[in-house]
């Protein structure tokens, strides 16, 4: 049984990392301030969830698993909300100056 | 506490991690617009976040969620105030002097 | 292995405070000041100091970062001015040579450190069983030294004071803060209807856990707070008038509190700020919970500033 979680955490943390290259691979050679945004909130986004799942099993009550899963979903919601505020900051920017 | 090879694997990720912020930090900070640098917060929102609870739960320390979750509202709330500071001096005070 | 993540952060945190004391922008220095101090909230959960690593994300990181930002967009119209003076040679070599030699100062301090560090860790464990809390820093902050809490919370009053102080006389009691626009699609109105509830809750469960794990009536405060300005920031509510009874109240609630059962215990314990056998748990958590809204207003007009509009009498 602890195997399998530990299995689990390590494919999910591949996984996690998987796009948190991705993502910053993106922020680097995506070519202007929109895609950076969108490799940096969805790719990042992505790749915590799947370090949070892979953290599930490793938590020591039940509790903590369930506090691990409101940060997910906090950060979801406020990275979504703040891409889109960044976004259109971006857009006033061009707009303007 | 996480045993071994479990412990192990984590901080492994845990400093990759912190390596792409890094990197990530490199070319947002640089970048052209205000908007590209405002995503230095946004990064550390996932990405910081990602790092600290690696590092906790491989240390063992329970209330690194506690940690998280007070840096994920509060990295939000900078972000915001960033936006917010972008608007009032890129001249939106129009709307805003309203007495 | 884990000494590999402290190099690693050791060297990112150097680069980004040199890049934050080097770079001209200032939105961009600030820019960079918010990962520096996130980074530092690794830094100290990685030397196991839990409680700090929360106060640095919630004070170090977020409303200084919001402070700061605040004070750049202030200051913009006079930035460019500022950076075209240089300072000339002999101003920078005195520059240079004094902060060398601070540096080799802390450095010589450090190294000449006694090892093992004294400490009086010991004595608190000892005697914590007495202040009915579990977290060791709970206790020393609200029971060991409750005078220098006590203390901070005054000194945060007269901050407030001397911020209301640099309104112009006719705004004296009025608003702080320009008024805000609200867009009807603003999807800063979003979040700012959305996260608050969330944010209080996350406030008040870190205030209530602090007396056992790490966490406090500090940072608790620091997020509710973070959550009323977003709401201010988003337009949804606008600041109140500093002239209201109930803000000033609320403001010296937590002081007038802790001071009153300071000198409830000067007569049932004998000393001031003592508790009564057995009922340590009970004055803390009445001292804390005082405490929490005061923190949180206060907190919020340090944020907000001077009143800027002026408030006609109702």
């Amino acid at each position: 049984m602890k195997t399998a979680a530990d299995v689990f955490t390590i494919v999910a943390m591949l996984g996690g990392l998987f796009f948190f290259v991705a993502g910053t691979l993106g922020l680097l050679r995506f070519p202007d301030t929109y895609t950076r945004l969108h490799a940096l909130t969805k790719a990042d986004n992505l790749g915590l969830g799947m370090v949070v799942v892979g953290l599930l099993p490793q938590a020591g009550h039940l509790v903590v698993a369930l506090k691990l899963i409101v940060v997910w979903l906090l950060v979801m919601l406020t990275s979504s909300d703040v891409s889109q505020l960044i976004a259109r900051a971006a857009r006033r920017q061009e707009k303007g100056s | 506490m996480t045993d071994g090879l479990i412990a192990d694997v984590l901080i492994a990720v845990c400093g990759l991690v912190l390596l792409m912020v890094a990197v990530g930090l490199l070319s947002v900070l640089r970048g052209p617009t205000r908007a590209d640098r405002m995503m230095a917060a946004q990064l550390f929102g996932t990405g910081g976040i990602a790092a600290l609870l690696l590092v906790g739960t491989a240390s063992g320390v329970d209330s690194v969620v506690d940690v998280a979750l007070t840096l994920a509202v509060l990295a939000a709330f900078a972000s915001v105030a960033f936006v917010k500071a972008d608007r009032q001096s890129e001249g939106d005070t129009e709307n805003e002097e309203r007495t | 292995m884990i000494s590999a993540i402290s190099v690693g952060i050791g060297i990112l945190l150097l680069a980004l405070a040199l890049w934050t004391v080097v770079v001209r922008d200032t939105f961009a220095a600030v820019a960079g000041f918010i990962p520096y101090g996130l980074l530092l909230t690794l830094a100290w959960l990685v030397l196991r100091a839990v409680d700090v690593a929360l106060t640095e994300a919630a004070i170090g990181a977020g409303l200084t970062g919001a402070l700061l930002i605040r004070a750049a967009s202030r200051l913009h119209p006079t930035e460019a001015a500022a950076q075209a003076e240089t300072p000339g040679l002999g101003t920078r070599v005195v520059a240079g040579v004094a902060a060398a030699a601070v540096a080799v100062v802390i450095a010589v301090c450090l190294l000449r450190l006694p090892d093992p560090a004294p400490t009086l860790a010991p004595e608190v464990a000892r005697h914590i069983e007495a202040t009915g809390v579990g977290n060791p820093i709970t206790a020393v902050l609200l029971s060991f030294r409750a005078i220098d809490t006590l203390l901070e919370a005054i000194v945060l009053l007269f901050g407030v004071v001397g911020v209301w102080s640099l309104a112009p006389d006719r705004c004296w009691g009025g608003r702080p803060g320009l008024a805000q626009a609200v867009g009807p699609n603003d999807i800063l109105v979003y979040l700012a209807r959305v996260l608050p509830p969330i944010g209080v809750v996350i406030g008040i469960y870190i205030f209530w856990a602090g007396a056992d794990h790490p966490g406090g009536k500090f940072q608790g405060a620091t997020v509710i707070a973070a959550m009323w300005l977003l709401v201010m920031m988003s337009g949804l509510r606008d600041a109140p008038p500093v002239n209201r009874r109930w803000l000033r109240v609320v403001l010296v609630l937590g002081p007038a509190v802790f001071i009153a059962l300071g000198l409830l215990g000067a007569v049932m314990a004998g000393a001031f700020l003592a508790y009564p056998d057995g009922w340590a748990k009970l004055w803390i958590i009445v001292i804390e919970a005082a405490l929490l809204p005061s923190l949180a207003v206060t907190l919020v007009l340090l944020m907000v500033g001077p009143p800027q509009r002026p408030e006609v009498s109702p």
